[in-house]
């Protein structure tokens, strides 16, 4: 319990910092959020009257105190640009990242579990050399080559898949899952290989216990030894892994959305960015923050739920 | 994975016990051989990055076409005898553009990752050395750094300080602060307590010159490592930026740059889009390679040492 509390009070700290640097970084560097409102030939009464009707020539403390208030009722301010709700827009979006996040995961971990069991049976055997050579390579990818290549291959060249777009999951599932597949295999062509790394290592260790030993020793089929006796113990730290990458994912997805066209959070963010409208760019990074941090302290509890050594120790060192 | 033909043919044989020792030891001269000398998967690699270098150092050397010229008479036009690699949709030399583009690659590579080790040093020693409220501070500083999505902070730092070249090597650097200086904190907190700072301490040397004289040179190997590692990273995020049109700005061709301009014309001019991210490719590639070779180099003369 006292853990909890500890790391509680850290992430409490740590979201007030960022959400007050980014207030800071929002509103005070750019110049005057008021004169890109007015537009370029208005008077210096206009840009008053706006900055006196937005309230922004008030304290900063005192802006970023109403602002902080408003996230914890719902209040997340309104687009400059199209008077959109922020929390709206953001809640509008983000099942289609989460769903994108879910089916990078899911192909991720449908080639680290056999490519990793693979690798862990023989360690530097054949396979094991090929599949780290194959890692090594598509770690040096980034996804938005990656995604590039996908489109050039199996949009333009064989018409598979489209290369853009996104249908609601009303229109159907396949219908949904169609124009979805390119872009998580994406991301999942990045991040399956530290899945398949951690999974390797973790099993090679397993592979040396006893039972292991003896359930080789009874006869039994290599495959079901693998499948049935070793994954399960060997999945430990590929678990917790999946979890931290869930937050990683929510960075990567932002620039797959822009190449495909996905009307996730992360195209709200960069339209946002291009547009420079600043309180939806700081209702995002707020989002991506309090997602990222949510998920940390997940898989924090989930550690010390099932490492009870984890609860006794400090919150970090 | 470094020579992957030699343990082809060890492991061919396996099938008894007999050869299995014999396997053993082919795979510990192997190793041995690994040791001492670097192989191909290192000099092949370093070639083609030393072959990348010069050709963006010498880049106005080389008596191509400036990288925004535009060639009426080959707008679009595939790799041909007049240019090498084509040309993109306003016609201008892709073999150019795309050397042009690694000055900006490079000096990202190398300049983000020194700024973000330099800075996490200061912070990572202050926090393991001095503890208590400096450490608490600066480990506040890291997780709120970390809470945010890397892209997501370059994002927020291109809308505010725009797209020149030092501000992309710096806030790329800033990205590198937080892993940098745990590791550092994580070493320093390991040697601060050490038998040699203790008589140094006695001896009435001062923080700094315990600091510099005493941790540095034992902590150094790590973040050496740890540099390596960044190299690339921080080409693949500058990759990104420019692809989102973030980066350095419009005239300057960057190869991310050059990859979104391509993605448009797929289906007409696939070789905007391709050559860029094939030389990306490889020289991202190539830095692991070299990096890898190198890190495992330094762990070895580090055993050797011991």
């Amino acid at each position: 319990m006292h853990y909890l509390f500890r790391r509680f009070q850290r992430l409490f700290i740590v979201m007030i910092v960022v959400t007050f640097v980014t207030f800071l970084l929002v509103n005070i560097l750019p110049g005057d959020v008021a004169y890109e409102m007015a537009g370029m030939d208005s008077s210096e009464a206009e840009v008053e009257a706006i900055r006196e009707e937005m309230g922004l020539n008030r304290p900063v403390l005192i802006r970023y105190a109403e602002w902080v208030g408003g996230i914890f009722t719902g209040d997340w301010g309104r687009s400059f640009i199209n008077k959109e709700d922020v929390w709206h827009a953001i809640m509008q979006r983000f099942p289609v990242s989460f769903e994108l996040m879910i089916l990078a995961q899911a192909i991720a971990l449908a080639m680290a579990i056999p490519a990793g069991m693979l690798s862990a049976y023989r360690p530097n055997g054949r396979g094991d050399r090929i599949i780290g050579a194959i890692a090594f390579a598509s770690v040096s990818m980034p996804s938005f080559m990656t995604a590039i290549l996908l489109i050039y291959f199996f949009s333009l060249h064989l018409g598979w898949l489209p290369a853009t777009g996104y249908e609601p999951l009303s229109e159907g599932l396949w219908a949904n899952l169609k124009p979805m597949i390119l872009p998580a295999l994406s991301l999942a062509l990045v991040e399956w290989t530290i899945l398949m790394r951690t999974l390797r290592v973790e099993m090679i260790s397993v592979l040396q216990e006893n039972y292991i030993a003896l359930a080789r020793a009874k006869g039994m089929s290599n495959r079901r030894i693998l499948w049935v006796h070793a994954l399960r113990p060997s999945s430990f730290s590929m678990i917790t892994l999946l979890g931290l990458q869930v937050a990683r994912l929510l960075g990567g997805t932002i620039i797959i959305e822009q190449i495909f066209g996905i009307p996730g959070v992360g195209r709200l963010l960069i339209h946002a960015v291009y547009t420079r409208d600043f309180i939806v760019i700081q209702g995002c990074v707020t989002f991506f923050a309090l997602a990222f941090v949510t998920a940390n302290f997940l898989v924090d509890i989930a550690y010390a739920w099932l490492d009870p050594r984890v609860r006794t120790r400090g919150a970090h060192g | 994975m470094a020579d992957i033909s030699h343990s082809n043919a060890a492991s061919a044989g396996a099938a008894n016990a007999g050869t299995e020792v014999q396997d053993k030891h082919a795979a510990a001269i192997a190793l041995h051989k690994r040791r001492t000398r670097f192989g191909l998967l290192f000099w092949i690699p370093l070639g083609w990055l030393i072959i990348v270098a010069v050709a963006a150092i010498g880049a106005p050397f080389w008596g191509l076409p400036a990288p925004d010229e535009i060639d009426w008479a080959y707008l679009q036009s595939p790799p041909s005898e007049a240019h090498w690699l084509g040309t993109d949709v306003l016609g201008r030399d892709l073999l150019s553009r795309i050397i042009w583009g690694a000055r900006v690659s490079l000096t990202v590579g190398f300049a983000a990752p020194a700024i973000g080790v330099g800075a996490g040093l200061i912070l990572g020693m202050a926090a393991g050395y001095y503890r208590g409220w400096v450490d608490e501070v600066v480990g506040i500083a890291i997780d709120s750094w970390l809470a945010i999505p890397g892209l997501v902070v370059l994002l927020l730092f291109a809308v505010i300080f725009g797209g020149s070249l030092f501000m992309v090597c710096f806030s790329l650097g800033l990205l590198f602060i937080p892993t940098a200086a745990r590791i550092t904190r994580a070493a320093t907190l390991n040697y601060a307590g050490r038998e040699f700072v203790l008589a140094a301490r006695a001896l009435g040397a001062s923080d700094f010159r315990i600091l510099s004289k005493e941790v540095f040179p034992n902590i150094i190997w790590p973040l050496i490592a740890f540099i390596l590692i960044d190299i690339p990273i921080a080409i693949v995020i500058e990759g990104s930026l420019s692809f989102l049109g973030l980066s350095v700005k419009a005239p300057t061709p960057s190869w991310g740059g050059i990859i979104a301009e391509g993605r448009e014309h797929l289906s007409t001019a696939p070789w905007i889009s391709l050559y860029p991210t094939l030389v990306m490719f490889v020289t991202v590639l190539s830095f692991n390679l070299v990096g890898d070779a190198i890190r495992r180099r330094l762990a070895d003369v580090r055993e050797g040492a011991i």
